[in-house]
């Protein structure tokens, strides 16, 4: 089947097999191998994305069901050489080690921080529970999006509003 | 001019590492592409012990995408290949030949048979299911006490035991201390328990994969690997090919915790595969495949004796292990239960000590090192006994410790195990964790609930651990049969601008060691944190190594980085003279700078390497060249240690346990990077806090590992744990010139004995002296019902630990 998918801001038009996983479709002809496969059971998280801004374990969406659709991945979400409030939160609270459930974990954060823009510590582990981290206990994860979430907030500043309000405009589209 | 006055060592430094891995700009193996790549498949054997009638690969051959397909017989005729085992711990062990591919017999379920060679990988997995194996079962032996059995069938039948080794260590008998036989028969008090450490998975995020080109002058292997340098000579070694033919690289490597500390039948496959087709070749494993190829950790029965006086002092330690192999030897895999045989004895001053293991092969994925290898099982076992023992005496947990530890004054403490402990101040440790746990009000309050009768009790369990580090001691491992030494390489490149390339043989997969080594030299030659660059994981670039395990890196590799960084200086010492004019005993050195003492003339680090690089005018016979390099092989281990304080609410009506808080306060002697020690902390007490509430590998009867996905094995989630408040002691290492100890492991090992210990201690009052691993809602019930130890298979079932699932919203 012959898809469209906007990933990262770059229409990308391929023939797919139907079976082809979205995942798969990224890491193997878009050329975007920062989301990674952790897991074959949409367990662990690691393959986390942005489909028309609403988070998806990209494992269980097949790719011809993104066809016309947006796709973020972690490799989209610096501005202009800017990285993303969440992406300076992780790297100031030291929220990785490996860095191999990262991506995925920094997708999902946002996507948290976007139904719930001040969470509490409960509200951020129950939010991240789909995304498995082996190295860091995830004391610091929490505390990093928790981190994001001040950073991010209303008279933050310019950058944080703009990158706020991209996200809140993403996740919108949602129409829920 | 820069130069760097506030010391880099001590600050929490954020990571160089992050950069590229919160962008997505990561080169894990999987990742990599090559022109005319094409992909492995391997069918992997569902039974646990079978012959191998026939192959039949006609029918995969011809599907589509397919280039080839080899079984054990194509790729190795002669049967003349076995993965190697670099720890035979005594001279009459038991070593069975395990193939790259099984040809004749299976051993467990998961050991490859065939593998498929395809453009793609999808069309190589699709084309494992057009071949047909036809199996004759054999029976499966499982579980240690009846491998051992009279009568029982064989794993191998050529070995013609199911016993792999035993191996001794009685204190008597080294001069050590005393005999613990006569402790028994004397002692007022003698304590017997048995113990149960279940296997688990490591489950490193990253799946393993290698990627082998055959292309170039050198064979060139990429493999999701702790142990680079070492895979080169054992691939070398194992396949008989030149050494200086092979170059191995770990790019970023996701996690590893021993896991990926192997050398793979995958990997030898791949190399195999991509000389006989002349085409680069990648493998990479599904999760459900890690599960049962993998190597799990931990697998043991522990029957352990404490003999003590009626006041507490301890007297005698008795260790009895049966230890579980799985199928085949790992790497390393029959010396991780006896490195647990040094710790023991753990921090207590035990006269007489003995300790036995009995290594024993069942149809099982094979064991081999997972985060602590031995230390964590030994822990477990001694922390324990130590909770039961005050228990039989009415004594407080923490006071009977008290009474046995080496006092901080008494160091350096060799131990009844023969070990050299040279620091520690478990006083101060324990002092501090206690404020900040407010164990007596805790104390107070468990009371309370336990007259009251609440339905959720209030327990307190202690772990007062030390670990050995650093390893090791090349000697030390001499003298217990490991193939290896201990040492570490380090090189230290100055460039002509004045730029430093740190080159270290430590390999990291997650650890940070590019921002601490980073640390460590810019307080050595005193040049910004920023001009330094660490280079690692590529034989080529990084030639020579022992690689990262067992909480080595730092306490090894980088005391090989701080001499390499001496040599550095005295290189450059006799060239400051030479182009101040003055005397080398005229000069000091500080923060970048050499200066003539007692005038304002100095010359930077940076201006002598351009004076180097340009060698218009140095001193006769001296090279252009400040490149030094260095090695250091540690005089003994480093032994970190730490009091870890859990408080567990457990609900006696449900059996679910809740940790209300955890307090640990390590002493892992000089802190290079506080945030990254920290870190470490968080992670080893998560998967020590699992090992004790969520995690077991579980086979059925026929072999077939039933927790073989993440939807199965109970991996904690954010949800499942709680914050932890971690502190520091520093007491300085005295065997290394950073005062370092180590810091991977501690959580791990420290861990899993206070979380028992505290859910024990809230339902001693039922009768309860202990529940299996994973304490799991229903084994704490049951346990709490029948008043006893829920001992056996109740519970066993995966995902008896509820953890992620939700029962009443599903898994998000």
């Amino acid at each position: 089947m012959r898809i469209t998918v906007t990933v990262d801001g770059i229409p990308c038009t391929d023939d797919v097999e139907p079976r082809t996983l979205l995942v798969h479709h990224l890491r193997e002809r878009v050329g975007k191998v920062g989301t990674v496969v952790g897991c074959d059971t949409s367990n662990c998280g690691a393959c986390t994305v942005h489909l028309d801004g609403h988070s998806v374990k990209s494992c269980s969406v097949l790719a011809v069901q993104a066809d016309g659709c947006e796709v973020t991945t972690i490799e989209g979400l610096a501005r202009d050489g800017e990285l993303h409030p969440v992406q300076k939160a992780f790297h100031e609270n030291h929220a990785l080690q490996c860095g191999f459930c990262t991506p995925g974990m920094i997708m999902q954060s946002i996507d948290l921080l976007a139904d719930d823009p001040d969470p509490d510590e409960q509200a951020v582990r129950e939010g991240l529970e789909g995304n498995l981290c082996r190295c860091t206990g995830y004391q610091n994860i929490v505390r990093a999006v928790r981190d994001a979430a001040h950073r991010m907030r209303p008279g933050a500043g310019p950058e944080a509003e703009r990158l706020a309000s991209d996200t809140a405009s993403r996740v919108g589209a949602r129409g829920e | 001019m820069t130069s760097t006055i506030e010391p880099e060592v001590g600050k929490s430094r954020r990571r160089k590492e992050d950069e590229r891995l919160i962008t997505g700009r990561t080169r894990w193996t999987d990742n990599l592409t090559l022109p005319g790549m094409l992909h492995l498949a391997v069918l992997r054997s569902p039974f646990a012990h079978a012959e191998i009638v026939s192959i039949d690969v006609t029918e995969a051959k011809s599907a589509p995408g397919v280039v080839a397909v080899f079984t054990g017989k194509d790729l190795d005729p002669e049967s003349a290949i076995g993965m190697p085992c670099a720890w035979p711990i005594t001279p009459d062990m038991k070593s069975p030949r395990r193939p790259i591919l099984a040809s004749d017999t299976v051993n467990f379920a998961g050991e490859g048979v065939a593998v498929v060679v395809a453009r793609t990988s999808a069309e190589a997995h699709d084309a494992l299911e057009a071949i047909d194996v036809e199996y004759d079962e054999l029976p499966v032996v499982l579980g240690l006490e009846n491998a051992l059995a009279e009568g029982a069938p064989l794993v191998h039948e050529d070995l013609g035991t199911n016993q792999n080794a035993v191996w001794v260590f009685d204190s008597a008998d080294a001069g050590t201390g005393s005999s613990v036989e006569d402790a028994i028969s004397h002692s007022e008090v003698v304590l017997k328990r048995r113990f149960r450490q279940q296997r688990l998975v490591p489950a490193f995020m990253e799946p393993r994969a290698c990627v082998v080109d055959p292309t170039g002058s050198q064979l060139v292997m990429w493999s999701a690997t702790q142990v680079p340098h070492i895979l080169k000579t054992m691939t070398a070694a194992t396949l008989g090919l030149p050494e200086h033919k092979v170059r191995v690289i770990a790019p970023d490597v996701g996690g590893g915790f021993g896991g990926k500390i192997a050398v793979l039948p995958e990997e030898m496959m791949a190399t195999l595969v991509a000389q006989r087709l002349g085409k680069p070749v990648k493998w990479t494993e599904s999760r459900s495949e890690t599960m049962v190829a993998a190597h799990h950790g931990r697998d043991q029965i522990q029957d352990l004796t404490i003999t003590a006086d009626r006041d507490g002092t301890v007297t005698g330690l008795k260790v009895e292990l049966l230890a579980d192999m799985g199928a085949y030897l790992g790497l390393v895999g029959p010396g991780v239960p006896i490195l647990g045989a040094f710790m023991f004895n753990a921090i207590y001053k035990f006269p007489a000590y003995h300790f036995v293991c009995t290594n024993v092969f069942t149809n099982t994925t094979l064991t081999d090192a997972y985060r602590g290898a031995g230390r964590p099982e030994a822990t477990f076992g001694i922390e324990r006994m130590m909770d039961e023992l005050a228990v039989e005496l009415g004594m407080d947990p923490m006071e009977i410790r008290e009474k046995n530890w080496i006092r901080h004054e008494e160091f350096p403490f060799t131990t009844v195990a023969g070990l050299t402990y040279d620091s520690g101040d478990y006083e101060a440790a324990t002092a501090k964790a206690k404020e900040l746990f407010d164990y007596d009000g805790l104390r107070r309050e468990q009371k309370e609930r336990r007259e009251s009768g609440d339905p959720v009790q209030l327990g307190i369990g202690i772990s007062t651990f030390t670990e050995m580090c650093g390893l090791a001691p090349s000697r030390v491992l001499g003298s217990l049969d490991y193939a290896a030494g201990g040492w570490e390489h380090a090189e230290i490149r100055v460039l002509p601008t004045g730029k430093i390339e740190v080159i270290t043989g430590a390999s990291a997969h997650g650890q940070g060691h590019e921002t601490a080594w980073s640390q460590i030299v810019a307080d050595k030659l005193g040049v910004p944190f920023e001009d330094i660059e660490v280079i690692h994981g590529d034989t080529q670039s990084s030639h020579k190594g022992m690689d990262t395990y067992g909480s080595r890196s730092l306490v090894v590799g980088g005391i090989a980085v701080v001499k390499a960084a001496d040599k550095v200086l005295a290189k450059a010492k006799p060239i400051a003279a030479h182009l101040m004019e003055c005397s080398e005993d005229d000069l000091e050195f500080s923060a970048g700078e050499f200066s003539v003492k007692g005038t304002e003339v100095s010359t930077s680090i940076q201006d002598i390497a351009w004076a180097v690089f340009s060698a218009h005018n140095l001193p006769d016979g001296v090279e252009p060249s400040l490149d030094s390099s260095d090695t250091f092989d540690p005089e003994n281990f480093s032994f970190p240690h730490g009091t870890h304080l859990c408080a567990a609410e457990v609900d006696t009506e449900t059996g679910r346990v809740r940790l209300r808080s955890y307090v640990c306060v390590d002493d892992v002697g000089v802190a290079v990077n506080p945030l990254i020690v920290e870190g470490q902390v968080h992670g080893g007490l998560a998967q020590g806090i699992a090992q004790a509430l969520f995690e077991e590998a579980v086979h059925d009867e026929g072999g077939t590992l039933t927790t073989g996905t993440f939807a199965d094995y109970l991996l904690p989630s954010a949800a499942d744990l709680p914050s932890f408040t971690t502190d520091r002691t520093e007491t300085p290492s005295t065997t290394n010139p950073l005062g370092v100890k180590g810091v991977g492991e501690a959580g791990t090992i420290a861990s899993t004995p206070a979380v028992v210990n505290a859910v024990i201690d809230a339902v001693r009052h039922f009768g309860v002296d202990d529940i299996e691993m994973p304490l799991t809602p229903m084994r704490v019930w049951h346990a709490i019902q029948h008043g006893s130890a829920a001992a056996g298979g109740l519970g066993s079932e995966a995902g008896g630990g509820l953890g992620s699932i939700d029962a009443t919203g599903g898994v998000q």
